[in-house]
């Protein structure tokens, strides 16, 4: 992909449907990500999006950062909205109280309305079959409220309800998988992505859009406020991710998996987790333990992504 | 053409209503004593005989959710569910209005719990009192029946915009067999027809909905729910009135029984103001001047038929289904009580609890309260509530 990068750009969608002028922090990699999700899918969208950042930054009454329709009702039940949208609009273009036409769902939540609070709704969506998209912004825990701790929170990073002090090494638990989980559902679609990685990001939205049937993603944005990194750091510690195989770049197309993305050479975890801030109070060993479980995951996705 | 008149379960005749009015959507959760109405719902697109789309919901939570999606994008939506099913989807019940989606649900009455309980009384209904729908009572099959169409009728008038929550009691009202007259389509689509909703979510016309709210902006917002909310209700009256004239059945925000020249009222809402009604008529051989005021109209909250009908009486014995813990006494009577505190010469208003998880109220039980309250307003023993036949 990367090869073709000076072509790909100009192939980008011109106009913007996540506007310039949101308030966002400096450096906020998720807001990259809407951005590039909504030039990938464009204006025939309707976002229902769940409490949080992106929401936030996005909606300040009387402003509005969106060109397309744009709803939020509460913080776990995104995934439930956009279905309503996707059922009601179904009903009436059957029943000709509205002229046809083809229209992306889109679901768009961070990872505590996706891994913890909205999980439920999400399963439900998921397992009755809707056509629409969901899309994780995974930042890593809670910014919206302060850096507090999620299940897609990372084993040692220390966050304001899961500090690193003398009894502890920061969060406890490993983060939540949504991926499998999204593709243990049997639904068409899962990728993961990551906006350091943009025309990946774009063809990932493009086929999730595109399939009949639900889609998920999970993006990997980097939160320079929440993991204590310069802001303009955001893009290099996105492509670390990538490149140390932390956040492996892959999709699964109707059971099949594929790495899109294969880093070559890879790259130590140690240099993905040494300048962030969240992980400031790490040993070598607990590093090193970070490393072979990383490792240890990546080769069973790559054995995955072998099968076909 | 002749009306067609069956014997039908009243959580059928609510199914077919909402058949009836081309619903587009309907997200429901199983719970008890709700499920007969969506579970016939659920056979009629099954059937074919009502083409929507059914969304099995993996909670109420979601059910509201669901509905605030179809109903964002400008489609017909409807639910139903009851007690731990309304408290799961408070949160949401909440925004549905704030975010002015009409929105419809029959909301089958049933016990909080716990301990837990399926039988019904008005505890659920009351914690979501504030949560800014209107709110409807019905007495019997048929108002259930008419409920439905009026509900959409005012829901979606743009005047309006406003989730409705039509109350029926569960079980002593959702699932008895009872004899109700069924409109014909052709009717039903002259009183509400087919809704198009401004500003709804289409990609052509894009809006941004449920956006947040500063300090600098959150009042008004609340100033704005609060007179939309006020607002409709002349859309309430002029929705019956003009059923009244389709149908020949009439509707009124207060309604009385031999209240007329009565000293003294009991006041009901729901189910029970049919039974209130045959121990009035019995009262009344005796020679007691007493009469029944039924609120069906609970939100927005009709003061000036109130004052209407108890101005000049004496007494309000005010039977409530639900308890405030720790205040005084039921929500009712607490209503009542505010709404005629600074009224010249204002009934005393009396307070009992009865009737909560269905625990039986037979005629004379009403004879004891309507009896009770009297004696209790005559001897001055007015604060707080009586909690009627409880064991202690």
């Amino acid at each position: 992909m990367d090869k073709f990068s000076v072509y790909a750009a100009r192939l980008v969608e011109k106009g913007e449907y996540f506007a310039s002028g949101h308030r966002a922090c400096q450096g906020c990699a998720e807001a990259l990500a809407v951005r590039l999700v909504m030039k990938a899918l464009g204006r025939d969208t309707i976002v229902a999006m769940a409490t949080g950042c992106m929401e936030i930054v996005s909606s300040p009454l009387p402003t509005t950062a969106w060109e397309v329709p744009w709803i939020h009702v509460a913080f776990e039940n995104a995934s439930a909205v956009i279905t309503g949208c996707e059922s009601g609009m179904k009903a009436m273009m059957r029943k000709g109280k509205l002229p046809p036409k083809k229209i992306n769902f889109v679901a768009m939540g961070g990872d505590g309305a996706t891994a913890d609070i909205g999980m439920g709704q999400l399963s439900g969506a998921l397992e009755r079959g809707h056509d629409f998209v969901y899309v994780c912004y995974d930042n890593e825990a809670y910014m919206n409220t302060g850096i507090q701790r999620s299940s897609a929170t990372p084993w040692g990073a220390s966050t304001t309800t899961s500090p690193a002090g003398k009894l502890s090494k920061g969060q406890r638990t490993q983060k939540k998988d949504l991926p499998k989980i999204a593709i243990a559902h049997n639904i068409p679609y899962v990728a993961t992505a990551c906006p350091s990685f943009p025309f990946d990001l774009m063809e990932k939205v493009k086929k999730a859009a595109a399939v009949e049937g639900p889609a998920y993603l999970h993006i990997l944005s980097v939160c320079p406020t929440g993991w204590r990194i310069p802001s303009e750091e955001a893009i290099k510690y996105g492509r670390l991710a990538v490149n140390t195989c932390v956040f492996p770049l892959y999709e699964c197309l109707y059971g099949k998996y594929r790495l899109t993305y294969r880093p070559n050479p890879i790259l130590p975890v140690r240099e993905y987790i040494e300048g962030q801030g969240r992980f400031r109070h790490l040993t070598p060993e607990d590093i090193e333990a970070i490393q072979e479980r990383t490792t240890a995951e990546y080769e069973k996705l790559v054995k995955l992504s072998e099968e076909v | 053409m002749a009306k067609e008149r069956r014997g039908i379960e009243v959580s059928l005749a609510i199914a077919e209503a909402v058949g009836q009015a081309d619903c587009d959507v309907i997200a429901a959760y199983p719970i008890t004593p709700q499920t007969h109405i969506v579970e016939h719902l659920s056979e009629m697109v099954a059937d074919g005989h009502l083409d929507a789309e059914f969304v099995p919901v993996e909670s109420e939570h979601s059910a509201m959710s669901v509905c605030c999606g179809a109903a964002a994008v400008g489609a017909r939506t409807f639910t139903s569910t009851s007690s731990q099913g309304l408290a799961l989807m408070a949160e949401i019940f909440f925004i549905a209005s704030a975010m002015r989606l009409p929105v419809v649900m029959a909301l089958a009455n049933r016990s909080l719990s716990a301990p837990l309980s399926i039988w019904n009384d008005h505890t659920d209904t009351m914690m979501v009192r504030d949560g800014g729908w209107i709110h409807v009572f019905v007495e019997n099959g048929q108002e259930a029946y008419d409920h439905v169409f009026w509900a959409f009728r005012v829901a979606e008038d743009p005047a309006v915009r406003l989730p409705v929550a039509i109350n029926i009691d569960g079980f002593i009202l959702t699932h008895v067999i009872e004899p109700i007259e069924f409109e014909d389509d052709e009717l039903i689509k002259r009183y509400i027809p087919e809704y198009k909703m401004e500003k709804a979510l289409h990609p052509d016309n894009p809006v941004s909905m449920g956006c947040f709210g500063m300090p600098e902006i959150y009042t008004e917002a609340q100033m704005a729910r609060e007179k939309a909310l006020v607002g409709s209700y002349a859309t309430c009256v002029k929705a019956w009135e003009e059923w009244a004239v389709l149908t020949g059945r009439r509707y009124h925000p207060v309604e009385t029984y031999r209240a007329e020249d009565a000293d003294y009222c009991i006041v009901t809402m729901g189910s029970l103001g049919e039974t209130a009604m045959v121990a009035v008529d019995e009262l009344r051989e005796q020679g007691e001047k007493v009469g029944v005021i039924k609120i069906r109209l609970w939100r927005p909250f009709p003061f000036e038929d109130l004052y209407g009908v108890v101005d000049g009486k004496r007494v309000l014995i005010v039977l409530d289904r639900a308890i405030s813990f720790g205040g005084p006494g039921g929500p009712v009577a607490l209503e009542l009580r505010s709404a005629l505190y600074n009224r010249p010469q204002a009934p005393t208003v009396v307070n009992y609890v009865a009737g909560l998880a269905s625990r039986d109220v037979t005629v004379e039980d009403f004879k004891a309260i309507i009896l009770g309250g009297k004696a209790k307003a005559a001897a001055g023993d007015t604060a707080g509530f009586t909690l009627y036949g409880v064991r202690e």
